[in-house]
């Protein structure tokens, strides 16, 4: 009797530290399952950097993507020497909650490890020119994405003058589209800010950028080249 | 030669070094001129905000060439800001390095931060006062306000510490802008003081959907009916409604307390039907409002040009823009015999120079832009009220109000009304005691609905045991527990030095004494080979 008990409390102490394992080891999602994640759910994902915005106050807005779909890091909490080590390519674990803002589908509240050892990974800018206007284009939310052909509408000046973000209206296929140069991503030091600012209305431009959603489409410009 | 050239040099380091422990620079306190010397040229920097609004950005460039076609040697320069943490993060960076701007928008709360820096910030008693340069002085070359034209309540808000370090710019305060169509298609009618019961009542009615998961209200798979912009401001005003503590004039916490428990389990109520969110979590009270997914839309006066469908700046795309009708009222009350509302809007500040010809320059600028000229046309961009009884008063601004509805342009009425509801109610409106923390108090206090918010559409357990974490947690996040130590500003009592600032001093002071010894030394040794 006495050895059953004891293997008893053996079995029951191994299989509690393991559930505290488990508990504390939370499963990492494909892209489909977060894609799949209700909002406001917990979720952990693995993906790489591919451009971050100016770290302030321990938080850093990061880009990130995998081989299948892309990731918008808001202000998650980063130390100024870890914001030095998000280079582009980088593969970074990240718990946070799914959240959604003016139709910007993000992870919010999040902390992030390095995953040591791991690959690199750059995205390629993928065509999506095709998918303006369409109800196909959302899939590929936060994506380094391009767009080719466009017609410039408007450029302006968040503050009337160089400094702040860039609104840069373009048209395809007779409708406009708002695009913006956010200036934590792209600076004014930035030669895509500058290139931007030297830009005419009508000129035909061929653009690159993160395929981000503000009330609609508003991809964050990070190249811009006056189409041959 | 050698070595005393060593012996200089190792010296000169050993000072450098001990002064730069200092961390920021010292500064003289600013002593007023006699006179403003216009013999020499003066360039001096502005940091502004602007509620992204150009026409806000033209009216800081006019009033800059207004005052330089006055003062031709001044030249002013400007950095515009579209937010007041930013500035509040640059300015403290440039503290230490002594690149603060001349003169900046801010609010008082922030300046209770600067303060800490030795005579950052220059007083203005003696500026206000002064016979020549003060406010409408005789050697000011512009028609400026006396400081009795300067609302007192307003002015008042820029005291602290036993002086004024600021003036203010423009007020505005919190109004909720309401979907009419909406609540009264739900059966509602719009009291005349809008209530808390009613708010909660109204958006817990917008909640309900059909079989396919529609709202009834709007047809939409999206209504968050009571959307709050500023959540700080929640928080503050509830309790002030509520006459539960917040802090103390000198700095004690006092918003630890179950009245702020009680409140947040309400709102963790709405949150978790859905009926409420914030702007943090969801985005712009505007754009849902205008796109007929909201029904109670709080946000400042200074926002009413985004309000409704008619509304002069639109964030959305026009097809999903919903026509309705807007109403706006102050924001809801616990007593509404006793209406109570948060006073709000950019101040302004002169951080002291090393030069205080190039200080007066400053406040001849920032005196400038208290003339009705600049006065008047800021507060037509938006829902602010000019800060001085001559504009308030004055011809000009009587014609704007009086011309609400005119257009959906310079006289949207939403516009002129969110004014209006200010003037009508200066007399109800507060303000939170000023210390330094207070700002990262006012942090705390948005952040825990934030938290109760999240944590709630999050399914988290709203009780006790959180309530305790999340006091603890903001405690600590916001540094809470020091502020009380801190208050009063520079000259606070911070009682004794802690051991490791008294080890340091000790070793600074060794150091300067071997130092002094060795030079004796070297000297007396030198002397007694020269003998």
């Amino acid at each position: 009797m006495k050895k059953f008990l004891a293997l008893m409390m053996t079995l029951m102490m191994v299989l509690s530290i393991a559930g505290c394992t488990v508990a504390e080891e939370a499963k990492v999602m494909t892209y489909a399952e977060y894609d799949a994640a209700e909002m406001d759910a917990e979720v952990v994902i693995e993906a790489y950097v591919q451009a971050t915005q100016s770290w302030w106050d321990n938080k850093i807005t990061v880009y990130a993507q995998d081989q299948d779909g892309a990731y918008f890091l808001y202000e998650m909490a980063c130390s100024e020497e870890d914001a030095a080590k998000l280079v582009p390519g980088t593969k970074i674990k990240v718990t946070g909650y799914k959240g959604q803002w003016a139709g910007e589908i993000e992870v919010m509240d999040a902390t992030f490890t390095f995953v040591e050892g791991a690959d690199t990974f750059i995205a390629e800018a993928k065509d999506v020119t095709e998918l303006l206007g369409t109800d196909e284009l959302i899939k590929s939310q936060n994506q380094l994405v391009a767009f080719k052909g466009l017609t410039l509408e408007a450029v302006e000046y968040k503050n009337g003058e160089p400094g702040d973000d860039i609104y840069v209206t373009v048209s395809y296929n007779g409708q406009n589209y708002s695009f913006c140069v956010e200036r934590y991503l792209t600076g004014p030091d930035t030669e895509v800010y500058k290139a931007v600012g030297e830009l005419k209305v009508g000129d035909k431009i061929d653009v690159e950028g993160f395929l981000y959603w503000y009330e609609g489409v508003n991809t964050h410009i990070t190249s811009v080249a006056v189409a041959q | 030669m050698k070595k005393k050239l060593l012996l200089i040099v190792c010296l000169l380091s050993a000072m450098l070094l001990l002064t730069g422990c200092h961390g920021s620079r010292d500064q003289s306190a600013f002593e007023m001129p006699d006179h403003f010397d216009i013999s020499r040229d003066y360039e001096i920097t502005f940091w502004a905000k602007n509620d992204t609004n150009l026409t806000q950005v033209a009216i800081y460039e006019n009033a800059i060439a207004g005052f330089e076609a006055l003062y031709p040697n001044v030249k002013v320069n400007l950095r515009l800001y579209t937010d007041y943490g930013r500035i509040y993060n640059d300015v403290i960076t440039n503290i230490s390095t002594g690149t603060t701007p001349n003169v900046c928008i801010t609010y008082p709360d922030h300046i209770a931060t600067y303060l800490t820096g030795d005579n950052c910030v220059v007083p203005l008693d003696g500026l206000f006062d002064d016979e020549k340069y003060g406010l409408g002085g005789s050697e000011v070359r512009f028609d400026a306000p006396s400081k009795d034209e300067i609302i007192p309540k307003f002015l008042e808000e820029c005291a602290f510490d036993g002086h004024h370090y600021a003036v203010p710019y423009m007020r505005s305060t919190e109004a909720c802008y309401i979907n009419k169509t909406f609540v009264e298609k739900l059966g509602y009618t719009i009291p005349e003081t809008l209530t808390w019961d009613f708010v909660w009542e109204v958006a817990e009615a917008a909640t309900a959907k059909d079989a396919d998961g529609n709202y009834l209200v709007n047809g939409q798979k999206v209504m968050i009916p009571f959307i709050y912009k500023s959540t700080d401001n929640m928080m503050i005003q509830l309790l002030r409604q509520k006459g539960a503590g917040y802090s103390t004039e000198d700095g004690q916490v006092l918003i630890f307390n179950d009245t702020t428990k009680e409140l947040l389990g309400q709102i963790s109520t709405h949150a978790k039907t859905g009926a409420f969110s914030t702007f943090k979590i969801s985005s712009y009270p505007a754009n849902f409002l205008n796109a007929g997914q909201c029904i109670f839309a709080l946000d400042s006066s200074a926002g009413a040009t985004w309000m409704g469908s008619d509304a002069p700046l639109i964030d959305i795309a026009e097809d999903k823009l919903v026509h309705f009708e807007t109403v706006i009222k102050p924001i809801p009350q616990y007593d509404p015999a006793n209406p109570q509302m948060i006073s709000q809007g950019p101040s302004m500040c002169v951080f002291n120079k090393d030069d205080p010809q190039e200080v007066l320059a400053s406040w001849l600028f920032m005196q400038y832009m208290l003339t009705n000229d600049v006065q008047i046309a800021y507060a037509c961009t938006e829902g602010y009220v000019p800060v001085t009884s001559k504009a308030q008063q004055s011809a000009a601004y009587q014609d704007y109000l009086s011309r609400c509805g005119e257009d959906n342009d310079m006289y949207y009425d939403i516009k002129i009304k969110a004014s209006q509801l200010l003037l009508d109610n200066t007399h109800n409106t507060f303000v939170t005691p000023v210390f330094n923390g207070s700002a990262s108090l006012r942090d705390a206090a948005g952040a825990m609905i934030e938290d109760v918010t999240k944590s709630t559409r999050r399914k988290k357990e709203i009780n006790d045991e959180y309530f305790t974490k999340l006091f603890e947690n903001m405690t600590s996040l916001y540094h809470l527990d020091a502020t009380n130590a801190l208050s009063g500003g520079s000259n606070a009592d911070l009682g004794p030095l802690p051991g490791t600032a008294k080890a340091l001093l000790g070793a600074l002071a060794a150091a300067w004494a071997l130092i002094i010894l060795y030079v004796i030394k070297e000297a007396l040794k030198a002397r007694h080979q020269a003998k």
